[in-house]
């Protein structure tokens, strides 16, 4: 076990946790937030998701210790309930989720997409979301609000 | 919401229990204690009737509830109207993901005229909701929906409210109306009371009147309308609690160790090995169930994989290569006769030209994008489990079996997991949560291994299928046999039966006696539960046809033997295999009759919404209607194009489904593009046209992925489809097709099922658009590249 410092959603924590403990368990179990999941442990599925410097990562084969002092983002840093990001707020129009277990990597990945390819063409946004799985397959709406909120984004 | 919130002192529960009851809003008891108003019962005279046989069965296949449920033939079972105006109504049917609450919230704001943001819904918890069964196999609608338990219960009320608010108003009751919470004179606006001052902390104390007037269609505002789902919003936003979210005091984090492989014995485990890592607590064993226990989840994973354990070898598991083959061979059989007119063998000895066909469909999994997971708080005698299991009351039966507590000392309160389709590791898991916590005296938490989930959970059906069909010089169809060979190991494990699933079987406990019957008796009574009678005949049982078509001579006979794997409910169980089997074998006898295959299906069909949801999907994809396969036009990129039909009348009367797939292939290699599905669908009358979309929308696409890529593989000993790159789900990126849903509202009907009429339909469509572009037919599941080049070179 040994001290870490964190940078979650805009606030700073300390943790005291063995430093290989995956980023994921982390977040859900000392910190207690929600939005990122475990879906594979293996980065196969997305569910784990968060933003590290704007980036997607797979937070559950990501050490705890690789991402010390960083800007980490996780699906309720992005936005609340009521002040929703506007990807949320396409997801909610869109109606785009079934059991939504895995809108947090769908989300956060069309985040990290969106803000490095703002005018990426429809078959562009499908390819960056090549690697995310949603078992309810609830894709023609996800896709259809990745693109509602790309307009929306881009005014 | 906004009730008070005390614990409930009748229900056995530990603090965590109470605190997550708090949470939830309030308890049951307590709701009515807290009104500090009297219970009183009300006398409703005419209104009373007596409790029959269906009002004790609130379950979706018509099982008695459990002795302590609250009674679902009683009003209060299922609603409460609070001091504020606000309504609690209770369900057993579950939201899994497919939007039942919402619909249940609609239903319940429409017969009870209140709005509908002023309805709290209390989902299946052991303490408060009536016994529905599972949540599962298409019948929350039709259990919920038609005339008894939560739809009788708000009509009744309704009736009771005007009947008391004619008392206090002392208008007549033909001059009310309900409306917003209120009882109102329909000439004066200022002749009004709220149901709150009317009933307010009492008790209906009514029986649940199934002749109550519901409202017709015509009349609603809440029904029918594409609300969306309340939950959405904190789903977006990473803030709804999910299972996986549970959180107790002082609680432990615990992992698995299941076998080494299918079928062996745990020989020893060596304590030693893990009991100085950090975080250690327990190693807990029972017979072959083996698990650990530690302070953080990093080190429940660590000492699981760190564990020293031996186990005995095993024998080894049936080739996967020639398995559809090894099932033909099995002995023993228990065989099912679903329908016999005992002419077949002659008939097909008279046509004209007799067609054969066999067809395979592999062992698929749930797959749930999260792995299951539970929390259980067991200490001394009682125990509080918060499982996200299709049926709170079957869990507790069967839970209580497992840890060796009574029933009524067992409280499961369910919590959404990650969308299951079916019995994934939900039940499972929920039982090593227990057995862990049990073990050490505190509240622990599990959330299964991507591997633990997929290699031991209860597969969806395999099926080998013969079809044999007989044409008349004409063309038309004379006879149709289907015979069906089907492996089975546990199930749900309903109230008796915790082996059957892995970790009860594990800890001691046998799944439900497999036994054998053959020959099959002759059949009594018409069920088309499992589709395995085709559509397209007459259905004659008990001297009457109940088929959706018009073949006289028919047969349909199943074998199941034993699986080598545990097998469960996978959405549209049996049915999506057996109507992929009729539905490409359909088109095969379309080709050989040199019909059009839309035309052909309507030619042999005789149930009208069979009929009309053929047509409407037809008429969408503008059908191109001709014989398959299409003439072949020498394309110079060396892709084909076709299009097929499919349909279902959905366990024969639970919900009909049409499709029109349009497909290319690429004939060098195989390939597979899907770009176009047209799916039409009717549930009867539509709660939510919205929720019916989505669900339709996903069955499609979730069919395409069972079509195309899925299948569980096995070696010798081993499950090999152990992860995301073993088991092949089509992700978000593939090459999504335009997929298209026509919605038919058949107000005046009863509610069917919705969530898997239209993923039974799509194998057969996409097989038939293979066969139509290419003249290749796949009568393999899945249909991979290797499969349909293979099929272009025979």
């Amino acid at each position: 076990m040994s001290s870490l410092s964190l940078k979650v959603n805009g606030q700073s924590h300390s943790v005291d946790v063995d430093p290989t403990t995956p980023l994921l368990y982390v977040l859900s179990d000392d910190l207690g937030l929600r939005g990122p999941k475990f879906g594979c442990g293996l980065g196969q599925c997305g569910a784990c998701t968060v933003l590290v410097k704007g980036q997607a990562v797979r937070s559950c084969i990501t050490a705890v210790e690789s991402v010390q002092g960083v800007e980490i983002m996780t699906l309720e840093g992005l936005g609340t309930v009521d002040k929703p990001h506007p990807i949320q707020k396409a997801f909610i129009e869109e109606q785009a989720a079934q059991c939504g277990y895995c809108l947090n990597g769908v989300i956060l990945t069309a985040k990290a997409f969106l803000d490095k390819n703002p005018k990426a063409t429809e078959k562009e946004i499908q390819e960056g979301m090549s690697r995310v799985l949603c078992r309810c397959f609830t894709h023609t709406r996800m896709l259809r609000a990745i693109g509602r909120a790309q307009k929306e984004m881009a005014r | 919401m906004k009730n008070p919130s005390l614990p409930a002192t009748e229900v056995p529960m530990t603090q965590g229990a109470a605190d997550a009851l708090a949470r939830a809003g309030f308890s049951r008891r307590a709701f009515i204690k807290g009104t500090g108003a009297l219970i009183v019962s009300f006398s409703m005279g005419g209104a009373l009737r007596t409790l029959d046989a269906q009002q004790t069965r609130a379950g979706a296949f018509g099982e008695p509830a459990a002795p302590d449920s609250p009674p679902p033939g009683e009003v209060d079972s299922w609603i409460a109207i609070g001091s504020d105006g606000g309504v609690t109504a209770y369900t057993g049917k579950e939201e899994l993901g497919q939007g039942m609450s919402t619909a249940q919230m609609q239903l319940v704001a429409e017969e009870l005229c209140v709005p509908f943001r002023r309805i709290n819904l209390i989902v299946a918890d052991t303490s408060m909701t009536p016994d529905q069964g599972v949540t599962s196999g298409s019948q929350s609608h039709p259990t919920n929906f038609n005339h008894n338990n939560l739809a009788g219960a708000c009509a009744t009320a309704r009736g009771a409210l005007l009947q008391l608010g004619s008392k206090h108003l002392n208008i007549p009751e033909d001059q009310l109306v309900a409306v917003d919470g209120e009882i109102r004179s329909k000439s004066d606006a200022t002749k009004k009371v709220a149901y709150a001052e009317l009933v307010a902390g009492k008790k209906f104390d009514l029986k649940v009147d199934p002749a109550a007037k519901r409202k017709p269609a015509s009349e609603w505002t809440v029904l029918g309308k594409p609300i969306g789902r309340p939950d959405m919003p904190a789903m977006a936003t990473g803030t709804f609690e999910y299972v996986h979210n549970v959180r107790v005091p002082g609680m432990l984090h615990g992992m698995v160790i299941r076998p080494s492989a299918v079928g062996a014995n745990l020989m020893n485990v060596d304590e030693s090995s893990v009991s100085a890592m950090p975080g250690f607590v327990k190693v807990v064993v029972k017979k072959n169930f083996v698990g650990v226990v530690a302070e953080k989840t990093w080190q429940a994973v660590q000492i699981a994989r760190a564990l020293n354990v031996t186990w005995s070898p095993a024998p080894e598991l049936p080739k996967h290569e020639t398995f559809y083959d090894h099932l033909r061979n099995q002995k023993p059989t228990r065989d099912t006769m679903s329908v016999n007119s005992k002419d077949v063998d002659e008939k097909l000895a008279s046509a004209a030209t007799v067609v054969k066909a066999t067809y395979y469909h592999p062992y698929q999994m749930h797959g749930s994008v999260g792995s299951s997971c539970a929390v259980a708080d067991v200490q001394g005698e009682k125990a509080t489990v918060w499982s996200p299991t299709q049926g709170v009351w079957h869990q507790r039966a069967t839970l209580a079996m497992l840890l060796g507590l009574k029933p009524e000392n067992v409280r499961v309160i369910y919590r959404r997991g990650s969308g299951c389709y079916g019995i994934n590791g939900a039940d499972t898991v929920t039982y090593d949560a227990a057995l862990l916590s049990q073990a050490v005296g505190k509240p622990v938490r599990i959330q299964l291994t991507r591997k633990d989930e997929m290699a031991w959970e209860n597969y969806g059906f395999a099926f080998t299928i013969d079809e044999r069909a007989g044409l008349d010089a004409q063309g038309n169809i004379i006879a149709w046999d289907h015979e069906a060979w089907s492996p089975v190991l546990g199930n749900r494990p309903v109230y008796t039966y915790p082996g059957n699933v892995i970790t009860g079987f594990l800890a001691g406990f046998q799944p439900e006696e497999f036994r054998p019957r053959s020959p099959a008796p002759e059949p009594a009574n018409f069920s088309n539960n499992s589709n395995a009678i085709p559509s397209y005949v007459a259905g004659h049982v008990g001297g009457a046809d109940h088929g959706a078509g018009t073949i006289k001579s028919e047969r349909a006979l199943l074998h199941n033997v034993v699986s080598p794997f545990w097998t469960g409910p996978l959405r549209s169980p049996q049915r999506l295999q057996n109507t992929f089997a009729h539905e490409s074998f359909m088109d095969e006898l379309a080709a050989r009759a040199k019909a059009d295959p839309v035309e052909f299906r309507l030619r042999h069909l005789s149930e009208p919404r069979m009929l009309d949801v053929v047509k409407a999907a037809a008429k969408s994809a503008n059908w191109d209607a001709r014989p398959s396969p299409k003439p072949r036009a020498a394309s110079a990129a060396g892709i084909a194009s076709g299009r097929g039909i499919s349909c279902v009348a959905y366990e024969g009367d639970n919900g009909f489904s049409a499709m029109v797939a349009e497909v290319e292939v690429e004939l060098a290699t195989g390939k597979l593009t899907v770009k176009r599905l047209v799916v039409s669908v009717d549930a009867g009358p539509i709660s939510n046209p919205d929720g019916l979309r989505n669900q339709s929308e996903g069955g499609v696409l979730q069919g395409l992925s069972r079509a195309l890529g899925e299948e569980v593989t096995w070696d010798d000993h081993n499950v090999t489809s152990i992860d995301w790159r073993t088991y092949h789900s089509l992700p978000l990126g593939f090459a999504v097709p335009k997929v298209e849903v026509i919605l038919l509202n058949r107000p005046d009907v009863p509610a069917t099922g919705a969530g898997e009429t239209a993923i039974t339909v799509v194998a057969g469509a996409i097989g038939n658009a293979i066969f139509d572009a290419t003249g290749a037919r796949i009568r393999q599941v899945p249909f991979t590249a290797e499969r349909i080049k293979a099929a272009l070179a025979s």
